[in-house]
C-alpha cells in the first residue's frame, strides 16, 4: 500500500483567488514578502539598502514599501535548522555595514568528525569532501532569524507576525499580493465572538519565501506551470538543544545506525551534533521521508541515538532545553521549479528548494536568493515598468543561474538520488560524483514522490527506548517544550483522509514528531493543536495548510 | 511581637482559613489580636478567642455590613496606627486581597502575598511563597513595619485552644471615598456548586473513562465531595465535556486542596494546569501512566469499580 | 469618556528567576500581560464608536515595553503612556502603585481599568493599592461591566457567587478574565499602531521622589530562591478490591476530607 493511494482532500485552487475586499479596504504595500526566514528577511534587508539610495523609488512604493508577513508568533518562532552556516551570503548582504563578529553566529568550526555508527561502536571515517566545514559557523537559525528581523526593521521593513498568508491573489494572470488568514474561527469553521476576517494585501511585487512545503509556493508552481523535472522530496529533521557540562569542541556528523543500510528500507540520513558556545550543544536526526517502514519514527530514532555511548557521553550532567522538528527539501537541483518567477511573483529560499543535501547547507542559498530577488525586484521597480508584465522579473532567474547557488546545486544534483540505491552503493556513487565534480555518472536521476513508496513493516518500534524524562523524552513533553500553545478549538489545518487503513494511520502516527495522529478503530484521530508545522504529512499523503496566525511552536534556540 | 489577624466572616460564622491564620499567629508567639469588621458581629468575638486571639477588636457599623474592602481599609489602618502592630495577617480571599493591598498603600507598608508559610529566621520574619506555577520557592521579607501578609487558602488548619479574649469595640471612621461603592445585590450560595477555579476539591475525568456517559461517575463523586468537575483536553476535544471544564496548558489552571484524576494519563500539557494542587490522587488502569509520577497517591485499577465505591464511602462518612 | 487601562508588560513564558538579582528573569520576549488584554478589550467595548471617548494605556516598565504595548494600540487603543526610568527597577507593590497613581492622576480619566492578575508575580493586588492612592471607589473581579449616567456597575465574582456593586465615576475597576474574549487586532490596526502617540515619561516628570522608587522605595524584599519542598513520597497501590477504602484512609490522613 502506498500513501499516495489516499490523497488529501485539498486542491491548490483553494490557495489562489482574485482580491475580494472592496478596493478601499485592501492593504497596500510596495513589496510583500511572505516568510520571515533567512530568505525573506535577506530580501527585506537588501531592498531596504537599495531603497535607501533611491528615495524616488521608495516614494512610489507608498507608506509601507516593504512588508514581511510571518505566520509565527514572532520571527524565529518557526525557524529550525542544524545549523552550520556558510557565511558568504551574510557577508555579501552586510558588506561594509557589519563585520562577521557582529553577526549572531557561534564560533567558527575548528574541528570536525564524521562517524559511521553501529549499535555499540563509532568508527571515524574521513570527512567526505562535500561535508567539509572549514570557515563555516554554527548558528541557531531561530536566533539568526530574530536578529535578521531587527535588521530588516532598521532597514525600513514592516514585519507583521502572527499573520498567515492563506491565498495568493491572482487576477488576469498576474500576482497581486496575498490574502491573510482569518482569526477567531471555531472547531467547525464557525465565527467566534472575536472573529476577525483576513485581509487582501496587495503589492507591486510578491516574494514567496515560505520555506519548506511553502503553501502558496506549491500553489504558484502549479498555477503558473513552473513544475520542475523531478517532483520534490523531503527529509524530516528532529532536533534538541541541550545545556551541557562539558563543552563540545567539534562538529560531528554520523551515518549508519540507527538507520538501516539495505536498499529496501530507503533510510537515507544521519545525525548532527553541533556545539553552541561553551555550555550548549544541539543534536538532531534527519531521515528522508521516502522511508518505507510503517514503524519508523524520527523522534524515537533521535532518542535511540542518545543511548549510543558516543552521544551519551556528550550529554552527561546535561539538561534538554529545546526541541523541534521541520522538513527539508531534498530534491536539489533537479527538483527546482522550471522558473523562479511569474508575473508579479518571485520565489526564494527553501520554498523552491535551494538545498545542498550532501553538504547539508541551505541557509546561505536562502539568503543569497532572497538578496538576488530583492535586486531583481528593485531593478524592475526602478525601471518604472509594469512589473506584472511577462518577463519583467526574468532577470531574477538569470541572476540565480549566474550565482554560486546554481553552480553548487548543479554539481551535486544526483547525489541524493544515488542514495535511493542504499547506503553502500549510494556512497560509492556519491564519491564518484564528488571526484568528478558532478560529471560522473552522467545524466539526471529520477526521483519519485515520497508518498509513492510502498510501505513495509518490520519490528523497528521494539528498540525505541522508553522515555525516562532525563535523557530520552516522549513526544508530548517535547511538543510542550517547543512552546506550542495552539488554541484547541481552532479549525484543523491539516488535510488528510480520516478513513484510512490502520497501516497508513500507524505510518502517520509514528512519522509525526508531535503526536498529531492516532489510529483509532479503522480511522485516524487528528489532534491538530499539537502540530508543530514541520510539514512531514505533506510528503506522506496529507497536506499541511497554514493554521491561524500566531499558533504553532515558539522556537527560540533551534 | 504584636500581630493583628484580620478575620473574615460569612453568614454569621468566622471563615475557616482566617481561623487557621489566627492559629499560626499564636504559634509564632507574642501578642495576638484579631479584627472583626461588619454589622452585628459582636457575637463572633468569643469564637476568635477560642481559636487563639488574646484580644479581639470589633468594628461594628451598618456601613460595614456589605463585604466591601474599602471601608475595612479605613478601620484597619486606624487600628494599626493607634495600636502599632508589627505584623498584620490575612487569609487570602477576594475581599482580603483588596483590603491588604490598599492597606499597603495607605500605610506605606510592605505586602507579601500567596505565602504558604511564615517563620522566624535570625530574628526576622520570613515568608515562604511558591512562584512560577509552583516550580520555585521564594523567601520574602519586609523592610519596615507593619509587615502585611496574605496567606494562601488552605495553608493553616484552625486550632481550638479554648482561650478567652478581651473584647474592645472600636470607633468606625470612614473616608468619604470608601463608601462610594455600594452593594446592590449580594451573592448567594450558588446552587450548582463551585466553579473549578474556586473549588476546594476537583474530580477530573480523562480518556480512560471510555465515553461521555461515564462522566456521570465523575460528577457523582464530585457532588459527594462538594467539589467541581474538570476534564482533560482530550475529552473536551472529543466532545465529552464542555471546554469550560478543561484544565491544562490551554485550559484553566487550578489549585484545589484535593485533585482526583480519574482515567487521566497525565501528560505535561495537563500537569501544568493542576500541579499546584495540594493533594493529588490518581486512578488509572495503566501502571505506566505519567500521572503516577506526581500523584501523592496512585491507584492502579479499574475506575469503573473504584470510583462508585469511593463515592459511596464518602457519602456514608458525610452522613455520619 | 476617558478610560485609562493599567497594563503590564511581562516576559513571554516567564519561567526563571535570575539567581543573581533574585528578580524575575525578564529576558524572554516582552509581551502584553494576557490578563490585561481583557481590560483593553473592555475599555474598547465601552468606547464603542464614540469618537470623543479615549482609551489610554498606562504602564510602568523598561523602554522596550513599547513594542508589546503596541498590541493594545493595534486592538484599537488611542495612546500609550509608558513610565520608564532606571530608578524604578526593582519596585515592589508600594513603589509601583505610587508611580502608577501619579501617572494616572496626570491622565485624569473617569475610569481606570486593570486586568485580573499579573502573569509573572501572580499578584492580584495592584488595583486596590492604586485605588487607595487615587482615593477612588473600587470594584474588583468584575465579570460583567456597564456604565451609565455617571456610574459604573459591576458583577463581581467572589467565592460565594456574584455580587452586584455600583460606584459613581470616577472609579477604579479590575476585570476578571471571564469578562470577555479579547479581539484579534486587524492587519490595518497592526499597521496603524506605530503611528499612534506613544509617550515615555520619567519618574521625575511625574514628580515621583527618588526615594519612593525602585528598591529604595520598596518595602518588601526577596531573600532567597530555591526548589520547592519535594511533593513527598508518591504512594502507589494496586487495587485488590479495597482501593476505594485505601483512598478514603489516605484522604483522612491528609486531612482533605
Amino acid at each position: 500500500m502506498k500513501p499516495s493511494e489516499f490523497p488529501p482532500p485539498f486542491d491548490v485552487s483553494e490557495a489562489i483567488a482574485p482580491p475580494t475586499d472592496p478596493e478601499d479596504e485592501r492593504i497596500e504595500v510596495g513589496v510583500a514578502i511572505v516568510g520571515a526566514g533567512p530568505a525573506g528577511l535577506a530580501c527585506a534587508i537588501r531592498l531596504g539598502q537599495l531603497l535607501e539610495g533611491a528615495p524616488a523609488v521608495a516614494e512610489r512604493l507608498g507608506e509601507v514599501p516593504v512588508a514581511v508577513i510571518e505566520k509565527g508568533k514572532q520571527p524565529g518562532s518557526h525557524l529550525l535548522s542544524g545549523a552550520v552556516v556558510n557565511p558568504r551570503a551574510l557577508q555579501r548582504l552586510f558588506a561594509g555595514r557589519k563585520r562577521i563578529d557582529e553577526l549572531p553566529l557561534y564560533g567558527p568550526v575548528e574541528q570536525e568528525s564524521v562517524y559511521f555508527l553501529t549499535r555499540n561502536r563509532a568508527v571515524r571515517i574521513p570527512t567526505p569532501p562535500t561535508m567539509k566545514n572549514h570557515g563555516n559557523r554554527v548558528a541557531s537559525l531561530s536566533e539568526l532569524g530574530r536578529w535578521l528581523a531587527d535588521q530588516a526593521e532598521e532597514a525600513g521593513a514592516m514585519i507583521l507576525p502572527e499573520t498567515a498568508a492563506t491565498k495568493l491573489l491572482v487576477d488576469h494572470g498576474r500576482v497581486h499580493g496575498i490574502r491573510t488568514g482569518d482569526k477567531g474561527r471555531g472547531r467547525n469553521g464557525q465565527e467566534l465572538p472575536n472573529f476577525e476576517p483576513g485581509s487582501d494585501v496587495v503589492a507591486r511585487i510578491t516574494v514567496l519565501a515560505e520555506g519548506t512545503q511553502g503553501h502558496l509556493t506549491g500553489a504558484a508552481i502549479e498555477r503558473f506551470g513552473l513544475v520542475g523535472e523531478n517532483p520534490q522530496v523531503w527529509a524530516l529533521g528532529v532536533k534538541e538543544v541541550w545545556r551541557v557540562a562539558k563543552p563540545l569542541r567539534r562538529v560531528i556528523h554520523t551515518m549508519g545506525w540507527p538507520l538501516r543500510a539495505g536498499a529496501k528500507y530507503r533510510e537515507f540520513g544521519g545525525s548532527f551534533i553541533y556545539p553552541m558556545g561553551d555550555d550548549m550543544l544541539t543534536l538532531g536526526m534527519v531521515v528522508g521521508l521516502d522511508y518505507r517502514d510503517v514503524e519508523l519514527s524520527v523522534h524515537d530514532l533521535l532518542q535511540e541515538l542518545k543511548m549510543h555511548r558516543l552521544v551519551r557521553n556528550l550529554l552527561v550532567d546535561g539538561e534538554r532545553i529545546a526541541w523541534g522538528a521541520k522538513t527539508i527539501p531534498e530534491g536539489g537541483f533537479l527538483s527546482l521549479p522550471k522558473r523562479l518567477h511569474a508575473p508579479g511573483l518571485l520565489l526564494a529560499g527553501d520554498g523552491p528548494g535551494f538545498v545542498n543535501v550532501p553538504a547539508l547547507k541551505g541557509i546561505h542559498y536562502a539568503i543569497e536568493s532572497g538578496a538576488l530577488a530583492a535586486e531583481a525586484a528593485f531593478a524592475a521597480l526602478q525601471r518604472g515598468e509594469a512589473v506584472g508584465r511577462r518577463g519583467a522579473l526574468a532577470p531574477y532567474d538569470e541572476a540565480v543561474k549566474q550565482s554560486f547557488v546554481w553552480r553548487d546545486l548543479e554539481q551535486v544534483r544526483n547525489m541524493r538520488q544515488a542514495f535511493g540505491r542504499g547506503f553502500w552503493l549510494g556512497g560509492a556513487l556519491a564519491g564518484a560524483m564528488t571526484a568528478s565534480r558532478g560529471k560522473f555518472p552522467p545524466g539526471d536521476a529520477r526521483t519519485e514522490p515520497d508518498a509513492e513508496q510502498e510501505l513495509i513493516r518490520t519490528d523497528r518500534a521494539r528498540s525505541y527506548p522508553a522515555p525516562d524524562g532525563k535523557l530520552t523524552f516522549d513526544k508530548l513533553s517535547s511538543v510542550f517544550l517547543s512552546g506550542n500553545k495552539t488554541r484547541d478549538d481552532a479549525p484543523s489545518h491539516i488535510r488528510v483522509r480520516t478513513e484510512v487503513p490502520p497501516e497508513l494511520a500507524e505510518l502517520w502516527a509514528r512519522m509525526c514528531p508531535a503526536q498529531v495522529y492516532e489510529p483509532e478503530d479503522g480511522r485516524v484521530e487528528v489532534t491538530a493543536s499539537n502540530c508543530v508545522q514541520c510539514g512531514a504529512i505533506t510528503a506522506k499523503g496529507g497536506r499541511l495548510t497554514p493554521p491561524e496566525g500566531g499558533s504553532g511552536p515558539e522556537y527560540t534556540l533551534t | 511581637m504584636s500581630t493583628l489577624v484580620f478575620l473574615e466572616h460569612h453568614d454569621g460564622e468566622l471563615q475557616k482559613d482566617s481561623l487557621g491564620v489566627l492559629g499560626k499567629a499564636t504559634q509564632l508567639g507574642g501578642k495576638v489580636s484579631a479584627l472583626i469588621a461588619g454589622s452585628g458581629v459582636e457575637a463572633l468575638a468569643q469564637q476568635a478567642g477560642r481559636f487563639g486571639a488574646g484580644k479581639v477588636y470589633i468594628a461594628d457599623d451598618p456601613a460595614l455590613e456589605a463585604p466591601l474592602p474599602q471601608p475595612r481599609v479605613d478601620v484597619a489602618a486606624d487600628l494599626v496606627r493607634r495600636q502599632g502592630f508589627e505584623t498584620v495577617l490575612f487569609a487570602a480571599t477576594v475581599l482580603t486581597a483588596d483590603v491588604a493591598a490598599a492597606l499597603s498603600a495607605r500605610l506605606d507598608a510592605g505586602l507579601n502575598w500567596d505565602l504558604v508559610d511564615l517563620v522566624q529566621e535570625d530574628g526576622k520574619l520570613v515568608g515562604k511563597r511558591p512562584a512560577l506555577d509552583d516550580t520555585v520557592y521564594v523567601d520574602v521579607g519586609w523592610k519596615n513595619e507593619p509587615k502585611l501578609a496574605l496567606i494562601r487558602t488552605g495553608t493553616f488548619e484552625p486550632v481550638e485552644t479554648g482561650g478567652e479574649a478581651e473584647v474592645e469595640k472600636v470607633d468606625v471612621q470612614l473616608e468619604d471615598f470608601s463608601t462610594r461603592a455600594t452593594m446592590i445585590e449580594q451573592a448567594h450560595e450558588e446552587s450548582e456548586g463551585p466553579s473549578i477555579e474556586d473549588a476546594d476539591v476537583i474530580v477530573a475525568g480523562g480518556r480512560g473513562l471510555g465515553g461521555p456517559d461515564n462522566f456521570a461517575l465523575v460528577e457523582e463523586l464530585a457532588k459527594a465531595l462538594g467539589g467541581a468537575v474538570a476534564a482533560t483536553r482530550a475529552v473536551v476535544d472529543a466532545g465529552w465535556y464542555p471546554y469550560a471544564a478543561q484544565v491544562g496548558q490551554t485550559g484553566k489552571t487550578v489549585s484545589p486542596r484535593l485533585y482526583i484524576a480519574v482515567g487521566i494519563s497525565g501528560a505535561i500539557q495537563h500537569k501544568v494546569g493542576m500541579q499546584a494542587s495540594n493533594v493529588v490522587v490518581a486512578i488509572n488502569k495503566d501502571p505506566n501512566a505519567p500521572i503516577f509520577e506526581y500523584a501523592d497517591l496512585g491507584v492502579v485499577g479499574d475506575l469503573h469499580e473504584i470510583v462508585p465505591k469511593l463515592t459511596e464511602l464518602v457519602r456514608q462518612r458525610k452522613a455520619a | 469618556m476617558k478610560i485609562a487601562v493599567c497594563a503590564k508588560v511581562v516576559p513571554e513564558q516567564a519561567r526563571r528567576i535570575d539567581p543573581e538579582t533574585k528578580r524575575l528573569d525578564r529576558s524572554g520576549e516582552p509581551t502584553l500581560n494576557p490578563f490585561d488584554a481583557n481590560a483593553v478589550e473592555e475599555a474598547l467595548r465601552l468606547k464603542g464608536d464614540d469618537a470623543d471617548a479615549e482609551v489610554v494605556l498606562v504602564s510602568l516598565g523598561p523602554e522596550r515595553s513599547l513594542d508589546a504595548l503596541r498590541k493594545a494600540l493595534a486592538m484599537g487603543a488611542d495612546r500609550v503612556v509608558l513610565v520608564s526610568d532606571d530608578a524604578a527597577a526593582g519596585s515592589d507593590l508600594v513603589a509601583s502603585s505610587y508611580a502608577l497613581a501619579r501617572a494616572l492622576e496626570r491622565e485624569q480619566s473617569e475610569l481606570v481599568l486593570f486586568g485580573q492578575q499579573a502573569n509573572d508575580s501572580d499578584g492580584a493586588v495592584m488595583w486596590a493599592a492604586v485605588a487607595d492612592r487615587l482615593r477612588r471607589p473600587l470594584i474588583s473581579q468584575v465579570a460583567e461591566l456597564t456604565v451609565s449616567s455617571g456610574a459604573v456597575r459591576g458583577k463581581r465574582q467572589t467565592e460565594f457567587g456574584y455580587d452586584v456593586i455600583e460606584a459613581p465615576l470616577p472609579a477604579v475597576v479590575a476585570v476578571s478574565d471571564a469578562i470577555n474574549e479579547p479581539r484579534y487586532p486587524s492587519l490595518k490596526g497592526i499597521m496603524g499602531a506605530k503611528k499612534k502617540p506613544q509617550e515615555t515619561v520619567s519618574l521625575g516628570d511625574l514628580g515621583v521622589e527618588a526615594e519612593r522608587a525602585g528598591e529604595g522605595g520598596s518595602r518588601t524584599e526577596v531573600y532567597a530562591i530555591g526548589d520547592p519542598p519535594p511533593r513527598g513520597e508518591t504512594q502507589r497501590i494496586e487495587d485488590d478490591g479495597s482501593g476505594a477504602e485505601k483512598i478514603v484512609e489516605f484522604l483522612l490522613e491528609r486531612k482533605v476530607i
